[in-house]
C-alpha cells in the first residue's frame, strides 16, 4: 500500500514536472518549426511539430532583407572581446582580492561589488557623453571597453582563487618564489575553469545584449544581432512571421551552441553565486 | 593590513631575510596594484564617474546640441508632477512585486521536487530545459511571444479555446497586458532563480534530511520546518537579484506592447529611454535614473535589513 503511495507520487511529479519543462522549451519548439513553414501560411492554427510542406524560403527572405552575415560579425567580434577581457580583468582582481594584502582592500572590494546595483540606464547618459567626445560613439569598440570592467566576474574570481588550497602558495614562497612568480606558475593555471564560467556567462550576456547596441549604435552597419531581428519586425504587417522567426532561430544557433558547450560552466557559475563562502 | 597573506611561515631569524621580505610586500604591493588597475579604473571611468555625472545632469535643462542650463530642483518637480514618470513607477513596482513572487516560488518548488529520487538523465533533462531559456535574447523572445500572445491568431488563445477559455485580449487591455508582460518576463528568468536555489539545496546536508525523515517529518512540513531556514541564504541573494533585474525591466514591454496600451505596461527604464533618446531631454532622463537608483538601493537595503531576523546562516 504505502510503496503504491510513494510510485502514485513520484508519478504525480515527473508528470508536473515535464509540463513545466514543456511550457519551457514550447514556445522554442514553435519558433524553430514555424520558422519552416512558407512565410504566407505561417499564421495558420493549428501550430504544427513538423510543418505541413517544410521550406526554407523563410530563411532566404532574412538574408535577403537584412545583412546576416554583419549583423554575426559584429555581434562576433563584440562579444568575443568583451568575453576575453572581461577574463582578463576578473582574473587579475580576483586573484589580488583574494590572495594579496593591500591596504584599503575590504572598501575597494565593496565598492566593486556595490558597482552590481547600478542599473546600466542610469549611467548609459553619461557614459554616451564620455565616449563620444573619443569619438567611441556609434562604433563597437564603445560598445566593448565599457565592458571589461565586471563587479560579477570579479566576485565570481575571488570565489574560486579563495576556494583554492593556500599551501601551494606557501610552498612555492618557500621555495622562494616572488608574488609574480607564485601567480604566474601556481595559482593561474588552476584557473581555467573558472575563467570559462567568465568568458560562458560574458557570451550569454553580451549576445542577447539590447539596451546599450540599442543606444550606442545608430547606424546600421554596427548593428548587432539583437538589434538587427527587431527591424525584421516590419513583416509582421505582411502576415510573415516565419520571415522573423527565422532570424530569431538564426541568432539562437550560436547561444545554443555555447548552451551545449558551455552549459556546465554556466551553471555552475550561477548556482556557486548563490552560496556563501 | 600591510603583511602578505602568504608569508605566515615561521618568521625567519637569521637577519639576510629581512631586507628580502621588505622587498616581498613592495612586490606584492606593486602587483596588487597592477592586477585592481584594469577594474577599479573601469569601474571608476564608467560607473562612479558616470553616476556622479547624471546625479550633475539632473539639475539641468540639456537636448545635447545647445549648452546645459541649471534648472535647480525644476526636473524633480516636473518628474513628481508627470503622470506618465508617476505611473511608470506604479507599474515598475506591480511587475516587481508579481514577477519576483512568481519566479522565487515556481523556481523553488521545482528545485524542491528535483531533490526526490528520479533517475540522473532526467533530473539533468528538467534541470537542462528550465535552464534554456535563460540563453535566448530577451528581445528576440519577447518578438516570439508576441505572436504567441496575439488575440486572434495565437497559439495561447487557441490552447486556452480548448479548455473552453474565450480569446485573451492579452496585449491588447490594461490589465492582461502587464500579466502578459509578467509572464514572459518569469518564463526566462525563473530559471536564474532554480540555478540559485540548485546550488543551495546542494550545501544542505543529506544527514539532516535523513534524520528528519526517521523523526517522521514529511513533505511539506519538512521543507517548512528545516529546508526553507537553512535555504534562507540563497533566498536572499535570489530575491535579491531578482528584485534588482526586476526593476530594471525593459527588453519585455517595449516589444510586446510598447508600454501600451495607454501607459499600462510603461516601466521606468522605457520612460528614462524615451525622455533621453526620443525626447531629448536628458536632464529629466538623468532625474528618474537617479530617483530608479535610489529606488534600488533602497529596496535592496531594506531586504538585507529584513534579512536579519529570517536568514539563517549554518
Amino acid at each position: 500500500m504505502n510503496r503504491m503511495k510513494y510510485v502514485l507520487a513520484s508519478w504525480t511529479r515527473v508528470a508536473g514536472l515535464t509540463a513545466v519543462a514543456l511550457l519551457t522549451l514550447g514556445p522554442v519548439i514553435w519558433t524553430v518549426s514555424t520558422s519552416f513553414r512558407a512565410p504566407a501560411e505561417s499564421f495558420d492554427l493549428p501550430p504544427r511539430i513538423i510543418p505541413g510542406h517544410a521550406t526554407t524560403e523563410a530563411y532566404h527572405q532574412v538574408f535577403a532583407q537584412i545583412d546576416v552575415w554583419l549583423l554575426a560579425l559584429n555581434s562576433t567580434l563584440v562579444t568575443a572581446l568583451i568575453a576575453v577581457g572581461q577574463m582578463i580583468t576578473a582574473g587579475l582582481a580576483g586573484y589580488a582580492f583574494a590572495r594579496l594584502e593591500f591596504r584599503f582592500k575590504k572598501p575597494l572590494f565593496g565598492l566593486v561589488l556595490a558597482t552590481m546595483m547600478v542599473p546600466v540606464q542610469v549611467t548609459i547618459v553619461p557614459v554616451f557623453l564620455l565616449l563620444k567626445p573619443m569619438g567611441l560613439t556609434d562604433t563597437l569598440l564603445g560598445l566593448i571597453i565599457p565592458a571589461w570592467p565586471t563587479a560579477f566576474g570579479t566576485f565570481l574570481m575571488r570565489q574560486y582563487f579563495l576556494g583554492m588550497p593556500k599551501d601551494l602558495g606557501e610552498a612555492a614562497l618557500i621555495d622562494g618564489a616572488g608574488p609574480w612568480r607564485i601567480f604566474r606558475s601556481v595559482y593561474a593555471p588552476l584557473a581555467t575553469p573558472g575563467l570559462a564560467i567568465i568568458g560562458v556567462l560574458a557570451f550569454n550576456y553580451h549576445w542577447n545584449e539590447f539596451f546599450r547596441p540599442l543606444i550606442l549604435e545608430t547606424s546600421t552597419q554596427n548593428f548587432t544581432l539583437p538589434l538587427g531581428l527587431v527591424s525584421l519586425q516590419g513583416n509582421l504587417g505582411t502576415g510573415s512571421i516565419s520571415v522573423v522567426l527565422a532570424g530569431v532561430v538564426l541568432s539562437m544557433i550560436p547561444a545554443m551552441a555555447v548552451f551545449v558547450i558551455g552549459q556546465r560552466p554556466l551553471r555552475e557559475g550561477i548556482t556557486s553565486a548563490g552560496v556563501n563562502r | 593590513m600591510t603583511t602578505p597573506v602568504l608569508d605566515r611561515r615561521p618568521t625567519p631569524t637569521s637577519s639576510a631575510t629581512a631586507p628580502r621580505r621588505s622587498l616581498k610586500d613592495r612586490g606584492t604591493r606593486l602587483l596588487a596594484a597592477l592586477f585592481l588597475a584594469p577594474t577599479l579604473v573601469g569601474v571608476l571611468v564608467f560607473t562612479v564617474v558616470p553616476i556622479v555625472g547624471s546625479v550633475v545632469l539632473s539639475f539641468f535643462h540639456w537636448d545635447v546640441i545647445g549648452t546645459p542650463r541649471f534648472a535647480g530642483t525644476d526636473n524633480y518637480t516636473q518628474v513628481f508632477t508627470d503622470d506618465t514618470v508617476l505611473v511608470s513607477f506604479t507599474n515598475t513596482l506591480i511587475f516587481m512585486v508579481f514577477a519576483v513572487a512568481l519566479q522565487l516560488l515556481l523556481a523553488l518548488a521545482l528545485a524542491l521536487t528535483l531533490t526526490n529520487r528520479m533517475p540522473s538523465w532526467l533530473r539533468s533533462t528538467f534541470r537542462s530545459a528550465f535552464f534554456f531559456p535563460l540563453i535566448l535574447s530577451a528581445a528576440s523572445i519577447s518578438v516570439v511571444m508576441k505572436y504567441l500572445f496575439n488575440q486572434d491568431f495565437g497559439v495561447v488563445n487557441w490552447l486556452l479555446g480548448h479548455v473552453g477559455i474565450a480569446p485573451v485580449p492579452w496585449l491588447t487591455s490594461e490589465h492582461s497586458a502587464m500579466a502578459a508582460v509578467i509572464l514572459v518576463y518569469v518564463w526566462q528568468q525563473f530559471g536564474f532563480s532554480f540555478l540559485l536555489f540548485v546550488g543551495g539545496l546542494n550545501t544542505i546536508p543529506k544527514e539532516i534530511h535523513e534524520a528528519s525523515s526517521l523523526d517522521g517529518a514529511s513533505g511539506l512540513r519538512k521543507h517548512l520546518s528545516i529546508t526553507l531556514p537553512l535555504l534562507s541564504p540563497t533566498l536572499l541573494v535570489a530575491s535579491v537579484v531578482g528584485i534588482i533585474n526586476a526593476l530594471q525591466v525593459f527588453e519585455q514591454p517595449y516589444v510586446l506592447t510598447d508600454g501600451g496600451p495607454g501607459d499600462a505596461t510603461r516601466t521606468v527604464v522605457m520612460v528614462i529611454y524615451q525622455s533621453a533618446f526620443e525626447q531629448l531631454r536628458f536632464g529629466e532622463a538623468s532625474a528618474i535614473g537617479v530617483l530608479l537608483f535610489v529606488l534600488i538601493m533602497a529596496v535592496t537595503a531594506l531586504q538585507f535589513r529584513l534579512s536579519r531576523r529570517f536568514v539563517h546562516y549554518q
